[in-house]
């Protein structure tokens, strides 16, 4: 069993202790514990279940690597699944819950699938559950969706906040071990702004777990002066618990720091995200042990031989009470050294090399440890618990020589460097036959803006094992970066002692001659249950690519990502191919490097600053009347204004009659309004509509349509001519910022000598729509300008001053009826505004939203950008033709619209539509043609693009595109409806409301 | 994220101040093109691995475009220049030769 030793634990407080939950099981550890080390010294070894098999899963690793450790964590708002044991640092109160089991993590039903295992290869998703179809909706995904997934999705809204912090920095050392530290310190006495983070709580890295000597000192006390002479520098800047995600182009950096995660409810943010901009990186990342791959290398209490050594130097744990290691290398015998200093007994060394020579096999041996060079451990025995192991020769094929009992195994399949942040940016690798690993090739770095190299590796991450290596490699590397920079550092020599190393030996399949049942027991990846087996399989079977064979066989696309599976997973793959590891490289690195919670992307946009909202200045009335109101883009504009206990159809229904029959306002101040300006604005409007704005005269007003290059439909809206080189251009609501764009996009780049001036002034003047047959009524009451129809007809406009208001009055109609748009300066919105609603109050004037503004233009068979189009409808489909000129030469989109498919008399165009029986067609319905496509799928011959009940009309009304359009009015056609039965309706003209357009030249 | 200078402020721009507006220096076909013609100014864009041209809007900034020369694979910029240019200037491109020198020249 795992217990926690009476001695001993350079990171635990013994003088404290935190209590915690696990499975509901009350617990204690101390501060200074992982949750990980917390539950060891509980003797809770099992934490998990892996994903397919559900095969029982204990502690491997004790970092970001750790494949089996996630649980579920606390509750209610502060609910977080997939939280890895081994970087969760322990707290009082902490609760957690194991995950991917059903019913009990003792106890789990999935683990059936542990027995079918043959049946479930590599690639079974596409092999399995396709057939019989009705199967997989029925049979697989119930069951699948029971019995797998990892962890649950929280309900609660989080409890938490987070944040986001900006930084800039001459030098990003990401790593907070001795090269990390090194580097960070010639850097900083060089003058550079340097920005030092490091993932876990603590500093150091390895080194003090090792037991290196620094400088004479024993390597805690060298990194806590580090600390200490780094923190004297103003230049610098060091954060522990920060984790360096990802690299991005031109040295952006993010990093997730975590601030309350291990004090919730503190106040201050859970975590925060650093948007960092550096000059150059330097990864000091570290390295990965690596298992080995032998029969039953993922029973509970097979540890990596690192991890045991973490636990039981920094948290005291026994992870058993005898303990063989297992391994193809010297580092390991640090762990076989360390648990004996600590009283625990060593069953045995297996050491996978033929000769075992190095300083630390000679310690080992000198301390009475048994050291069987050239064997291998043929398989574990156990299920839940480590038993025991059998011992072969590691040259043979799985013949067992001696068993030997032990309730923990500690395994060292040598070390990779972490080559992410060196990776993600495309920075490139070379394989290194003698350690068996890739490390960062220095001439092929990801390079920066100037073309110069961006990130530098030193230390462990760039092959630089040892703890003497890497102190020396993260000075060499620090001085590089800080020239580089342009500054001139002094170089440092500290000197570390460790012991001398003998090579290790690559070993990918332990006994190397083990036959298929052993294989299949292999495993490569412990979270997605991948087997040597399977990887072998994959190759069989054609997968020749690393990057297809780890999407066929799920290898490392775990949460972990391949840290432990993706080097002895890709060197299965070269063996079966026949190939070298370089030849068959490794998947590619992308960020994050451990997972980043979302309310850290997050940050403050959440909830009322989610986005910037766009406000009219009436907004506040609106909202003081209870109107309902949606987005429409980033405003919010009122769909309606429900009176009492009105439904919203109700309250639409009213205001479309109160418009129809007498006086309606809307605020129309969303309406996009653009000066365009200068002795070439005629010239340039006519390229930018399709019809001639040039010579609309002063004073008046006029229809205009934009289309793209292709021809396509894009905006339209009513031009007004101010003055002789002055026009305004009104675009849709959500089209103002990109129409603006546009014009300034042709008028910079395709047109710069043109002398044309454009101003985007939406918001600088409120619009309210006086609209109805009152409509002037209420404008006589407000006084101070004649608005009848002799002086301002019909798409004119006028300035004046109403009701004591600074007023341009635009007789423009969007409803068909009489209709005065009025702008005033934004600053007189609000009064406006309620002195219209006071003038119109005798006459009825109630305010209508965009709901009935829809309805009234659909009676009037009006389109609507993004209704009627879509981006692939020409103002030709629309029975626009009139709006487009003939005389022009040239005008954005008329090349377009002259190719030959777009005048094809299959084209769909628009139409009305009514039901014979008055209903409303559903939104998105199509118009059914006989016969069925190639997909099986009902042929089609045409669409609904706006349908609605009318108010004025009391039936539905509809607009739509059917191939020959208006030639096929009297027709009967049939559309679909959501209950999958059709409706069928009449082709009519899709003008429904007064067809002779009568009511707005009162 | 890329950092591009604007010619026009001289700001060194974050690529979330800036918009995209994709391949530079390209001539538009109107009426009485053919449709080879139109076709390849609509749709047949450059793609290359290398040295790219292209045009960007310092959007959140001056609002100006501006024409950018870079490497497409290693992001390395070359440098930027106003929007009103026909051609690449005579130094940037002597840049980009001395940087590449396989380029086969913007056209
Ligand atoms: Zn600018």
């Amino acid at each position: 069993m795992s217990t926690r030793l009476s001695r001993g634990g350079r990171l635990i407080d013994r003088s404290a202790t935190c209590r915690f939950t696990f499975n509901g099981r009350s617990m204690t550890g101390h501060p200074g514990d992982t949750l990980a080390s917390a539950l060891l010294a509980n003797d809770q070894l099992l934490v998990g279940r892996s994903f397919k098999y559900h095969r029982a899963r204990g502690l491997v690793a004790s970092g970001a690597e750790e494949p089996n450790g996630l649980v579920n964590m606390g509750s209610g708002g502060r609910f977080e699944p997939n939280q890895r044991v081994t970087t969760t640092e322990l707290f009082e109160g902490l609760e957690a819950a194991s995950q991917n089991h059903w019913p009990s993590l003792e106890f789990d039903v999935g683990v059936v699938n542990n027995a079918v295992a043959r049946f479930l290869p590599a690639g079974f998703y596409y092999k399995t559950f396709m057939f019989p179809r009705p199967f997989w909706k029925h049979v697989f995904e119930p069951v699948i969706r029971q019995s797998a997934g990892l962890g649950k999705a929280p309900k609660d809204r989080d409890a938490d906040r987070y944040e986001h912090a900006y930084a800039f920095c001459d030098l990003l050392v990401a790593g907070g071990g001795v090269a990390g530290l090194q580097a960070a310190l010639i850097a900083g006495r060089a003058g550079a702004r340097v920005i030092l983070l490091e993932q876990a709580a603590h500093w150091g890295g390895r080194a003090p777990v090792d037991g290196d000597v620094i400088d004479g000192k024993p390597a805690g006390q060298w990194v806590d002066e580090a600390l200490q002479a780094l923190a004297k520098m103003e230049n610098v800047t060091t954060r522990a618990r920060c984790m360096v995600a990802g690299v991005y182009d031109h040295g952006y950096v993010l990093a997730e720091e975590k601030i309350a995660d291990h004090t919730p409810g503190d106040g201050r943010p859970k975590k925060r995200l650093w948007r960092i901009r550096a000059g150059r990186i330097l990864a000091a990342t570290g390295a990965l042990e690596r298992p080995l791959s032998f029969a039953g290398n993922d029973v509970p209490g097979v540890m990596l031989a690192g991890a045991m050594r973490d636990y039981v130097v920094n948290h005291a744990i026994s992870p058993g009470d005898r303990t063989v290691v297992v391994t193809n290398n010297d580092d390991a015998y640090r762990t076989a050294i360390a648990l004996k200093e600590a009283g625990l007994e060593i069953a045995c060394v297996i050491d996978a090399r033929a000769i075992v020579s190095g300083a630390l096999p000679a310690k080992a041996r000198a301390m009475g440890i048994r050291v069987e060079a050239g064997r291998a451990v043929v398989k574990v025995k156990g299920g839940k618990r480590v038993t025991g192991v059998a011992m072969g020769l590691q040259a043979g094929e799985g013949a067992v020589l001696e068993e030997i009992a032990c309730d923990a195994v500690a395994m060292s399949g040598g070390w990779s460097p972490v080559v992410h942040l060196w990776s993600h940016c495309g920075g490139k690798l070379i394989w290194d036959e003698a350690q068996a690993h890739f490390r960062p090739d220095a001439t092929r770095p990801p390079t920066n803006q100037d073309g110069a190299p961006m990130v530098h590796a030193a230390g462990a991450a760039n092959g630089a094992l040892r703890g003497d290596a890497a102190l020396a490699d993260g000075a060499r590397v620090g001085l590089e970066a800080a020239q580089a920079l342009g500054l001139t550092p002094t170089a440092a020599s500290p000197t570390a002692e460790v012991p001398e190393e003998a090579a290790m030996e690559a070993v990918w399949i332990m006994p190397q001659g083990a036959g298929p049942q052993l294989r299949m027991k292999m495993w490569l990846d412990f979270q997605n249950d991948v087997k040597v087996s399977d990887v072998q399989l994959a190759a069989r079977e054609g997968y020749e690519s690393v990057e297809h064979t780890k999407r066929y066989t799920t290898l490392g696309m775990a949460t972990d990502q391949g840290k432990l599976s993706n080097i002895n997973g890709l060197a299965v793959l070269a063996k079966s191919l026949n190939a070298g590891i370089p030849q068959v490289g490794t998947t590619t690195f992308r960020p994050p490097y451990t997972p980043v919670t979302f309310g850290a992307l997050a940050g403050e946009s959440r909830g009322e600053i989610f986005q910037p909202l766009r406000r009219t200045p009436m907004h506040g009335w609106h909202e003081a009347q209870g109107a309902y109101m949606e987005p429409v883009g980033l405003w919010r504009r009122p769909y309606c204004y429900p009176r009492g206990n009105e439904s919203h159809e109700a309250a639409v229904r009213r205001e479309v009659l109160n418009t129809r029959n007498g006086v309606g306002l809307l605020d129309a101040s969303t309406l996009g309004k653009i000066i365009v300006k200068g002795p070439d604005a005629g010239r340039f409007l006519d390229m930018l509509y399709t019809n001639v704005m040039s010579s609309l005269p002063v004073g008046k007003c006029r229809y205009g349509l934009m289309c793209n290059e292709q021809g396509f439909l894009s905006d339209d809206g009513v031009v007004a001519r101010i003055d002789e080189d002055t026009w305004l251009c009104h675009t849709t609501s959500g089209g103002a910022d990109r129409i603006h764009a546009w014009m300034e996009d042709w008028l910079q780049c395709e047109w710069w000598d043109w002398q044309v001036y454009t101003a985007n002034v939406t918001e600088q003047y409120a619009q309210v729509a006086v609209v109805g047959p009152k409509a002037r009524l209420v404008l006589e009451k407000l006084g101070g300008m004649d608005v009848s129809k002799e002086t301002l007809p019909f798409m004119q406009w006028a300035d004046g001053t109403l009701g004591g208001f600074p007023v341009r009055i635009y007789r423009i109609s969007f409803s068909g009826e009489l209709s005065y748009e009025i702008a005033v300066p934004a600053s007189h919105g609000a009064a406006f505004w309620e002195a219209c609603v006071a003038a119109g109050a005798e006459f009825g004037a109630m305010p209508y939203g965009t709901e009935a503004l829809h309805v009234l233009r659909a009676e009037k068979g009006f389109i609507m950008i993004g209704d009627e189009t879509d981006g692939t409808v020409i103002p030709q489909d629309l029975n626009l033709g009139w709006a487009i000129s003939k005389k022009k030469a040239d005008y954005l989109g008329k090349r377009g619209q002259e190719r030959t498919y777009l005048a094809s008399p299959d084209r769909w165009k628009l139409a009305g539509f009514e039901t014979l029986d008055g209903s409303v067609i559903p939104d998105g319905a199509y118009i059914l043609a006989p016969g069925f496509n190639a997909n099986a799928q009902r042929n089609t011959q045409g669409r609904v693009t706006s349908t609605y009940f009318s108010p004025t009309l009391g039936r539905g009304i509809c607009m739509g595109l059917i191939r020959g359009g208006l030639d096929r009015i009297g027709e009967e056609v049939e559309f679909n409806t959501t209950s999958g039965g059709t409706v069928k309706a009449r082709v009519v003209d899709p003008v429904f409301y007064d067809k002779d357009g009568e009511k707005q030249n009162v | 994220m890329l950092i591009l200078e604007c010619p026009y402020c001289g700001v060194k721009a974050e690529e979330t101040e800036l918009s995209p507006g994709y391949e530079a220096h390209l001539k538009r076909y109107g009426p009485g093109s053919s449709d080879e013609e139109f076709e390849a100014y609509m749709f047949a864009r450059k793609n290359p691995k290398g040295v790219h041209f292209e045009r960007w809007r310092h959007v959140y900034g001056c609002g100006k475009w501006f024409l950018a020369a870079r490497d497409t694979a290693t992001l390395e910029v070359f440098g930027t220049y106003p929007a009103q240019s026909k051609e690449p200037p005579a130094d940037l491109v002597a840049k980009i030769k001395a940087r590449r020198p396989a380029w086969e020249g913007y056209k």
